[in-house]
């Protein structure tokens, strides 16, 4: 099974075709450490086609960086996630099917709000720049620099980057912040068009969005007992080198 | 790949001045030695080829911490490092972008700066191309330098500790091709080790200078 | 650990003696130089530790390897324990090696090839270790510095090559360094090679005792962070 998926993923074009057949998100017995820290452990869902999740979870429960882990940014330290057949050590492959929107916008001030988001749309080879434009309301301020844009504005140029780059599962990290309530609303729509057509998407947030099909993870922080109870994965106090 | 190079050059061009910055702070290091050493014209001839090596060095020093530190901050590396372009393509245009925006106009600058320090006129020629084909393998090394060092605790003093060292063959061969050509020697070899060391950088750091940056992101 | 452990005790011996016979040996038992004088003695001194310079940057080149394709902690740690060690060696070669100049050279300090790269290797040291403390995860550290110890490498062979070429120039064949193994007979020899094989001993032992500081250190910060979770 294994061998058959990374076959899929060095197939490029074809496996393209596959994608849409057989989408769906896998993750089974994830663990993750910072800096000698659990940040979560034995962590298993699945998403499928067409669904979307909602992350939730208290302050440092690790939401964020479960999305950072599942984009492929920082690597596990067990388990293992799949991404319609194509495991998450296979990173090109991988990450070809990931936006990702962290709490940064990724935003250049120097620069116009079209010039930002004509250039994701160049790099990731994407068509849709005049109709996300429009959809994120960006017409009307395209000429300005962006570092005269509002907190809002801004937000609103890092979330279109997520949909100009048509790719099929969406990391969301706090997506709403600084949004004002119609712009929430016409973001979430967008994610359920973007579910309708196939997409996936894993939203961390607090707020309740009002998603068409969503399930919900709830991330619990770690407590010191549960953190005893796991197996020993600092190599420094396992004992190797007593 | 395009659209980054033009973004870069864009980004260099509207933040303040990058470009001029670093020739500003060129013409001021070398305007500075004829006070340290003196003007007699003799002696500067003779130290000009290092002179306007050093300065082209220190200046190309000068913009490189800003390489991926101010991608990082605002989460554009997170990005790039998703986009289709591989990490050290991603590098290696980069680095030419700041190739173009720092070592080039050092290039075109340097001759005119050579006639403040009374470098004979034949020698222009090896002297410019001596850095022609020497500040790419500078801002090469130094992005790898400014790979290593992004978000890294007083990361701007380290990058010079960590890259002038690297920078010494590169300045060796490059300042050695004009001082030859100025002496009368045949600076040929020197230029041929010079284009050689800048092929070399080219090909290697952005290997470097990604795995870096990978290490960053996690 | 444990076998370090063990070993340690023997090892600092066996530095110490072979140490205190190769300079005594070396000191007090071989004739002076005909054209040097006692002078020549800062050979004993100079040269292992110049010698252990070099190799402890290639022990440290093969240690940032290990860890880079094995992800082994303890590989990574030696070379951060080992990068102090080859500073202060480095630096005792140069100045030891500037006071014996000094006498037959006439001059403390010549831009020659050697003793550029030397210099060279000790900023190298020295930046190499600021490195280590400036990041705080320790995994990324020591990424870090092994991608730079890579990079150092190929340029450290560069570097020397570099240098040769531009002294050339300088001195036009006309090099002041002695051709120290030429020139040594059997009467020195011996009594190097014992203090040679003391000083590779006495680096063994500092670095058994700072890479088992360092494992010991990482552990003390992972029980701490486990305390305060």
């Amino acid at each position: 099974m294994r061998v058959n998926a990374s076959f899929i993923c060095a197939l490029s074009p074809l496996a393209k075709i596959r994608y849409c057949i057989f989408m769906s998100l896998t993750v089974s017995n994830l663990s993750c450490q910072r800096g000698g820290q659990t940040i979560f452990a034995g962590l298993s869902f699945e998403l499928a086609k067409g669904q979307a999740m909602v992350l939730r979870g208290p302050n440092g429960a690790g939401k964020s960086t479960l999305l950072r882990v599942l984009a492929g940014l920082i690597p596990p330290l067990s388990g293992r996630i799949d991404l319609n057949g194509c495991g998450h050590k296979n990173r090109d492959d991988f990450q070809e099917m990931i936006a990702f929107a962290g709490h940064l916008d990724a935003i250049k001030p120097q620069l116009t709000v079209a010039e930002n988001l004509r250039f994701w749309a160049d790099l990731f080879g994407s068509n849709a720049f005049d109709q996300t434009m429009q959809d994120f309301r960006l017409v009307e301020i395209s000429d300005r620099l962006s570092h005269t844009c509002s907190a809002g504005q801004k937000r609103r140029l890092g979330l279109a980057r997520i949909a100009v780059t048509s790719r099929p599962l969406w990391l969301l990290d706090e997506p709403t912040v600084s949004l004002d309530t119609e712009i929430t609303a016409q973001f979430t729509a967008l994610i359920d068009q973007h579910c309708a057509a196939g997409g996936m998407a894993l939203i961390a947030t607090h707020i309740d969005l009002g998603l068409n099909s969503s399930t919900e993870l709830y991330l619990e922080a770690l407590t010191r007992k549960t953190l005893q109870s796991l197996p020993e994965s600092d190599p420094f106090l396992k004992g190797d080198w007593t | 790949m395009k659209a980054l190079l033009i973004r870069e050059l864009r980004l260099a061009l509207r933040s303040g001045g990058g470009a001029g910055l670093g020739l500003a702070f060129f013409l001021i290091v070398v305007i500075l030695v004829p006070f340290g050493v003196g003007p007699d014209p003799k002696i500067l001839a003779q130290i000009a080829p290092g002179t306007l090596w050093i300065g082209a060095l220190l200046a190309c020093l000068l913009s490189l911490d800003r390489l991926f530190q101010t991608d990082s901050e605002d989460g554009t590396l997170d990005i790039l490092a998703l986009s289709p372009l591989p990490l050290e393509m991603l590098v290696a245009v980069k680095a030419f972008a700041h190739w173009l925006t720092t070592g080039l106009p050092l290039v075109i600058a340097a001759p005119v700066l050579a006639i403040t320090l009374s470098l004979p006129t034949e020698t222009y020629i090896w002297l410019i191309a001596s850095l022609a084909l020497g500040t790419p393998a500078l801002s090469f090394i130094g992005a790898a330098g400014a790979a290593i060092t992004v978000g890294v605790r007083r990361g701007g003093l380290l990058l010079s500790l960590l890259v002038l060292p690297l920078y010494i063959p590169t300045l060796i061969f490059g300042a050695k091709a004009a001082a030859l050509a100025s002496g009368g020697g045949d600076p040929m070899p020197a230029l041929m080790l010079v284009a050689g060391l800048s092929l070399f950088t080219v090909a290697l750091t952005p290997f470097a200078a990604a795995a870096a940056l990978r290490s960053h992101l996690g | 650990m444990r076998l370090s452990g063990r070993v340690l005790p023997y090892v600092s011996v066996i530095a110490v003696v072979l140490l205190a016979v190769g300079l005594i040996w070396g000191f007090f038992f071989t004739p002076d130089d005909f054209r040097q004088g006692a002078s020549v003695k800062i050979i004993y001194v100079h040269v292992p530790l110049a010698f252990l310079a070099i190799n402890i940057y290639f022990m440290m080149f093969v240690t940032s390897l290990i860890w880079l394709i094995r992800r082994h902690h303890v590989s990574a740690l030696a070379a951060k324990a080992a990068a102090p060690i080859g500073a202060v060696f480095t630096l005792a070669a140069l100045i030891s090696g500037a006071l014996w100049g000094s006498t037959t050279w006439g001059t403390y300090w010549q831009w020659d090839p050697t003793l550029t790269s030397f210099l060279i290797m000790f900023i190298f040291y020295i930046g190499y270790s600021a490195l280590w403390g400036a990041v705080d995860e320790p995994d990324k550290a020591a990424d870090l510095t092994s991608i730079l110890c890579l990079i150092g490498s190929v340029f450290a062979v560069l570097s020397r090559y570099a240098v040769n070429f531009w002294s050339q120039g300088i001195h036009q064949g006309a090099s002041l360094s002695l051709d120290k193994e030429e020139n040594v007979s059997d009467v020195f020899w011996l009594p190097l090679v014992t203090v040679m094989a003391g000083v590779f001993f006495l680096f063994l032992t500092l670095l058994l005792i700072r890479t088992r500081t360092e494992i010991r250190n990482r552990r003390i910060t992972a029980l701490q962070a486990r305390e305060i979770s």
